[in-house]
């Protein structure tokens, strides 16, 4: 029977040399019964905000390695509001120094998870952001 | 505004939240389906299966930018590409990965790709597949790629959605006991040998071939034990009637013979117009989509009507042996069990 799916967008923007984080993810929310569109490396916040206008995502998962998220991710959240996705939840997973946390929360981050998060409150905090939009 | 005039007036983001609403087959959904329905047919829908890692994705992506920006001058198209991957059989997850090989194709307004997972249907297809295409089809996207599951060897269903089905094949997947097995290769209008700096590209090629000719015998006659081809003027009747799929080699990561293949594409559009064969195959898709309508309307009409109490009784005399799985289905339907046996 057709049911309402969780839809997430699992993207790397920037120019990371891997994305072993981020497939482990995607394989952890699959497992979780939702449905993960994988983008694959390299992405810039323009093809991410167009691929999740296009997949009418309910989460967009960033993960990113380099250091370039202050630049990267205000970008990405500004084009999903331009789009009129602003119901989308951002989540932040990488390498994301501590004294950028609350700089990125105040911007819209629903979530960060550095190295060593469980993909159990990952798929929590998930569930629990769209279940508050939806 | 209602949903389907902002769709039919081209908002992106309207389009998406409608594919959303179709896949989850919910009354905003249909009701909207309903109403652009007869904004459809427009399209040339255009099927792409084969196996797994055949490189159906990097086809769609490189034939999508051929479309956008022709070289022969022609004016860009637009398209729209549906992508389904399987869901997991256990949580009803899934990784929809075919946007990878499609990211040259970002940042053009004149394309829209949308992935969508299988949801528990078999035959390379999602039940919502037909309705997202009728979607796509309203907003005004002249050509729509279809690209089903990595298929085995029984998902044909692409075949009755689609006006032209491409079976995408790579060297060294099986031998020519393959090639003339029932199934997918049965299905294809245009077969694709993918992969074609590979080795072994000849060796599939031969198989492919030899399964065509065995495929259609009326092309050739043998007098005297002689195999040659049929007089020309026959050949120019069979030819309006038949087509013969013709091969195509291509290395999709590369771009080579996509011209060539947009070429069989096209020719096979001309071939259904030009035969009726396209108003066939749209009557055939509609009364297929409407026999699908009608079994699951009735099933969920006959389902509201029976008790669950009925169908449990029944189903413990199944597992008891009292019943066979045909008396039990019987006993459900005419509301009796056949020969007295179990649950009146």
């Amino acid at each position: 029977m057709p049911e309402k799916k969780i839809r997430v967008l699992v993207a790397k923007p920037g120019l990371d040399g891997h994305d072993r984080g981020a497939k482990v993810i995607a394989r952890a929310l699959r497992d979780a019964g939702m449905e993960v569109i994988y983008t694959g490396l390299r992405q810039t916040p323009e093809m991410i905000a167009e691929a999740a206008l296009q997949e009418d995502v309910d989460a967009v998962g960033l993960s990113i390695l380099s250091g370039a998220h202050m630049a990267l991710v205000p970008r990405v959240l500004q084009l999903l509001r331009e789009n009129g996705q602003d119901k989308v939840r951002v989540f932040l997973g990488g390498i994301i120094p501590d004294e950028d946390v609350p700089k990125l929360q105040s911007l819209g981050v629903a979530g960060i998870f550095g190295p060593g998060s469980s993909t159990l409150k990952i798929i929590e905090e998930i569930r629990n952001a769209v279940r508050l939009t939806a | 505004m209602h949903l389907h005039d902002t769709v039919l007036a081209g908002d992106r983001l309207a389009l998406a939240r409608l594919l959303t609403e179709i896949e989850n087959d919910t009354p905003l959904g249909r009701s909207t389906l309903n109403t652009l329905f007869k904004h459809t047919g427009a399209a040339h829908l255009v099927g792409v299966t084969g196996a797994t890692g055949t490189g159906k994705s990097s086809l769609v992506n490189q034939l999508a930018l051929y479309y956008r920006q022709p070289p022969t001058g022609d004016p860009p198209r637009r398209v729209a590409i549906v992508a389904v991957d399987p869901s997991s059989p256990f949580t009803g997850g899934a990784v929809l990965g075919d946007r990878i090989r499609m990211r040259e194709l970002s940042g053009d307004t004149g394309v829209f790709i949308r992935s969508m997972a299988t949801r528990g249907s078999l035959g390379g297809l999602a039940a919502a597949t037909a309705g997202l295409v009728q979607a796509l089809d309203a907003a005004g996207f002249e050509l729509i790629f279809i690209e089903t599951v990595g298929a085995g060897q029984s998902e044909v269903e692409i075949a009755r959605l689609a006006h032209t089905t491409l079976v995408v094949e790579a060297p060294g997947l099986g031998d020519d006991v393959q090639a003339i097995k029932a199934g997918i290769l049965e299905i294809a209008d245009i077969l694709v040998l993918n992969k074609a700096d590979r080795p072994g590209v000849e060796a599939a090629e031969r198989a492919l071939l030899g399964m065509l000719k065995l495929g259609h015998p009326t092309k050739r006659i043998a007098p005297h034990g002689l195999m040659h081809d049929v007089a020309a003027a026959d050949a120019e009747l069979a030819a309006s009637v038949d087509w013969i799929p013709p091969i195509r080699r291509t290395v999709a990561t590369e771009g080579k013979g996509i011209p060539e293949l947009v070429a069989a594409i096209q020719g096979h559009r001309l071939h259904l117009e030009q035969t009726g064969i396209w108003q066939r195959r749209d009557r055939a898709r509609l009364q297929n989509e409407l026999e699908g309508l009608l079994s699951s309307q009735l099933v969920a009409t006959w389902r509201s009507q029976v008790s669950q109490q009925r169908y449990q009784a029944t189903l413990d005399d199944l597992l008891e042996r009292k019943l066979s799985p045909r008396q039990a289905a019987d006993a459900l339907l005419n509301g009796r069990a056949p020969n007295g046996a179990g649950p009146a």
